[in-house]
């Protein structure tokens, strides 16, 4: 299934496979996800499985849980019309979903809310998470706070030092931050030390996974969980512009905000969807995380997928600016949404990124974070030909305040570039 | 129509693991600390009665290992270890020493290779199974039949909290064993061995009908002596990687044998 000779695009039949709901009893999406995980685990996800289908279905959870979105997040989120945006770029007219706004400051509250109701339901007592960019840990260690549990968050070294006001926070919500010093020092380190901590403590942990990523249940459970973010922008855009909009747009990383924004849409046939990945200093350059546009189907923390990796099989170093988007693998779902065509996927570099950053910046006056500005920069690279009429609907998932660091720092290289430059023309 | 194409047996030193006694199985990561530190601990190892010898395929993602073995990985990536160099090795030690050897590793660099082309070129290099931790058995039907034809015995784990239904389902589908893991948790060193693993492995030992060895935290004769009664065979990973990594080379080779030595003295 996941031969490197083996097009596995073959398996999935017609060009464009049917929307999947849910995946299969095997918690497969066509070829991809899984539960690739050491024997220990397999019992608890069965459990988790049952109970999150149970949960899902009792009226008692789903009120609880919106409710507390409502209350405790601030939800709904409000949809945009960046004007000054959408003139200067002339790509149509752009709608911003304000996940923004959302507790915490972006989209992965919605998810580790739903995550934490099930473990308290569940009688666990300690969560612990993984974290790229620190918004997934300060979620995490927002809700655990919420409900009075131990938190324990690991973070790659690298990104405890890039993503410093995270830290911070997280240890004001009462969390303990881990560094993790294996490997790259970076995300899917962070994932790998969540899993074996998991391993030595499945009975009394639950694992708050922050992505579409990981064994099934996860990407499955967490997708649910966002699948908010579009339910609300499709009623908004009815409600405000009287009609659907003509492309939907958002950044992967793992791919939670995307398939979040994506899912209510799933059946509407005239709306297109990009997703945006990370392309790093260029894909030619080897340093990306473009899993899904430059990498090859494999096996990395518990299911099948797009990953990047070396002809060896090893798992390669991604680079992003964001460290949100600075994975090698992505969600199976998009993994099976990429061969069957119903999503378009992209890329746009760190210096597109910064460029975005700094348009959404200056005409709307909206911080994003680095990874939603990925998905703002791929709308500026759209064909100006299909300007003026379109909708397009982005995922604006977190504000940027996280991201000033590596912003300004990025900003004083330019200038030292421009003036060095400058200076030779003298 | 590869399901058509006839299996291959399994090699009989495998299959006569067992008959001689409990087997204590050292596990060492290829190439590590270096090409010929590897080669002379596992042939000093098999000197001091080693029952069979596994081989671990560094991985750069090894979530099933702990600090010890994760270490161990990454330095013989970065010199160069690739599957095809492990596969070498195996040759040359499978040419070299009498006992059994068994590959150790993570299912992305063997399905990178073709699970068919991997099981052949592992069958070829004189390995006679392998075990591969983040491939539980409800995933391995495609790496079980490419085994089965290649003549590779699959050894699949049992953990703790595995229910007795599925270490009936594992028991099963192992080719001549299984492997229990002795705690919950990732390889490493550990300080003693606990009364609940004894009542795991008695838990086991009533479902099992093929033997199953225990692994994960092993490294002193008192462990093996404490567990003696409740499983057919012994491995020693993270405690071997320990001793290469802190004794100069040519003592190393000889703290593998006497680690060995005695926990062979302890299974007997
Ligand atoms: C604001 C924001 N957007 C997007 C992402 C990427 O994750 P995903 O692709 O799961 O939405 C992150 C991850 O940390 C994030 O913080």
């Amino acid at each position: 299934m996941v031969n490197k000779k083996h097009n596995p695009a073959s398996d999935l039949g017609n060009r464009l496979a049917p929307f999947l709901p849910r995946p299969d009893r095997r918690g497969r999406f066509g070829a991809y996800g899984g539960r690739y995980v050491p024997e220990t685990l397999i019992p608890a996800l069965e459990r988790l499985a049952a109970d999150f289908e149970k949960a899902w279905k009792d009226p008692a959870f789903q009120k609880e849980y919106r409710r507390l979105m409502h209350e405790f997040a601030g939800r709904p989120t409000s949809l945009y019309f960046a004007e000054r945006l959408s003139t200067r770029w002339r790509r149509g007219r752009i709608y911003l979903k304000r996940e923004d706004l959302n507790h915490t400051g972006s989209h992965k509250l919605n998810n580790t809310l739903g995550q934490i109701l099930l473990a308290v339901r569940g009688g666990k007592k300690r969560v612990i998470a993984e974290t790229g960019a620190g918004q997934h840990g300060v979620a995490t260690a927002t809700v655990a706070a919420r409900f009075g549990l131990e938190c324990d968050v690991y973070m790659g070294k690298i990104d405890v030092e890039r993503q410093a006001p995270n830290v911070a926070r997280m240890k004001l919500l009462g969390a303990r931050v881990i560094p993790v010093e294996s490997g790259a020092q970076t995300l899917k380190d962070a994932t790998n030390e969540a899993i074996r901590d998991w391993v030595a403590r499945v009975d009394d942990t639950f694992y708050v996974i922050g992505s579409v990523v990981g064994p099934h249940p996860y990407p499955f459970m967490v997708r649910q969980f966002q699948r908010v973010i579009g339910e609300e922008a499709r009623t908004q855009f009815k409600l405000q512009i009287g009609r659907l909009p003509d492309l939907l747009v958002a950044c992967v990383g793992g791919g939670s905000n995307a398939l979040g924004f994506f899912t209510a849409f799933m059946k509407d046939k005239s709306v297109r969807m990009l997703g945006v990945e990370a392309a790093g200093c260029g894909l030619h350059s080897g340093k990306h995380a473009a899993s899904l546009s430059a990498g090859r189907v494999g096996i990395l923390h518990g299911s099948a997928g797009y990953l990047l990796q070396s002809d060896d099989g090893q798992i390669t170093v991604p680079h992003s600016i964001s460290a949100g988007l600075d994975y090698p693998g992505v969600g199976p779902e998009h993994s099976y949404l990429k061969d069957s065509r119903r999503v378009t996927y992209t890329s746009v570099t760190d210096e597109e990124a910064l460029a975005a950053f700094t348009a959404l910046s200056e005409l709307e006056g909206i911080l994003p974070a680095l990874e939603s500005a990925h998905a703002l920069a791929a709308v500026r690279k759209l064909p100006a030909r299909l300007s003026s009429n379109q909708i397009i609907g982005v995922c604006l998932s977190g504000r940027g305040d996280k991201d000033l660091a590596t912003v300004m720092a990025a900003a004083e290289l330019r200038a030292d570039a421009i003036s060095t430059r400058s200076r030779r023309m003298e | 129509m590869p399901q058509f194409r006839k299996d291959t047996a399994v090699d009989d030193r495998l299959r006569d693991l067992f008959t001689a006694g409990k087997p204590v199985i050292p596990f060492l990561t290829a190439g590590y600390p270096t090409v010929s530190g590897f080669v002379d601990a596992a042939v000093a190892a098999c000197d001091a009665g080693a029952g069979a010898l596994e081989i671990g395929m560094p991985f750069s993602d090894p979530l099933a290992d702990g600090p010890a073995i994760q270490y161990s990985s990454q330095i013989a990536l970065a010199s160069g270890i690739t599957m095809p160099r492990v596969l070498e090795l195996t040759s040359r030690l499978s040419a070299r020493l009498p006992i059994p050897i068994l590959l150790m590793g993570y299912l992305n660099p063997i399905s990178q290779m073709g699970f068919a082309r991997f099981a052949r070129a592992a069958r070829a290099a004189g390995a006679t199974g392998t075990i591969v931790p983040d491939c539980p058995i409800d995933e391995a039907a495609e790496w079980r039949s490419a085994s089965r034809q290649a003549g590779m015995a699959n050894v699949f784990l049992i953990a703790p909290t595995t229910p007795d239904e599925r270490v009936a389902l594992i028991d099963a589908g192992s080719t001549v064993f299984s492997y229990c893991v002795s705690v919950a948790g990732v390889t490493g060193v550990r300080r003693d061995v606990s009364e609940s693993t004894r009542r795991f492995l008695r838990r086991v030992r009533r479902v099992a009908k093929k033997p199953y060895v225990v692994g994960f935290g092993i490294s002193q004769p008192e462990h093996v002596r404490a567990l003696k009664l409740f499983a057919d065979g012994f491995v020693v990973g993270s405690a071997l990687v320990r001793i290469l990594r802190e004794s100069p080379k040519p003592q190393a080779a000889v703290g593998v044998g006497r680690t060995i030595g005695a926990l062979v003295r302890a299974a007997e």
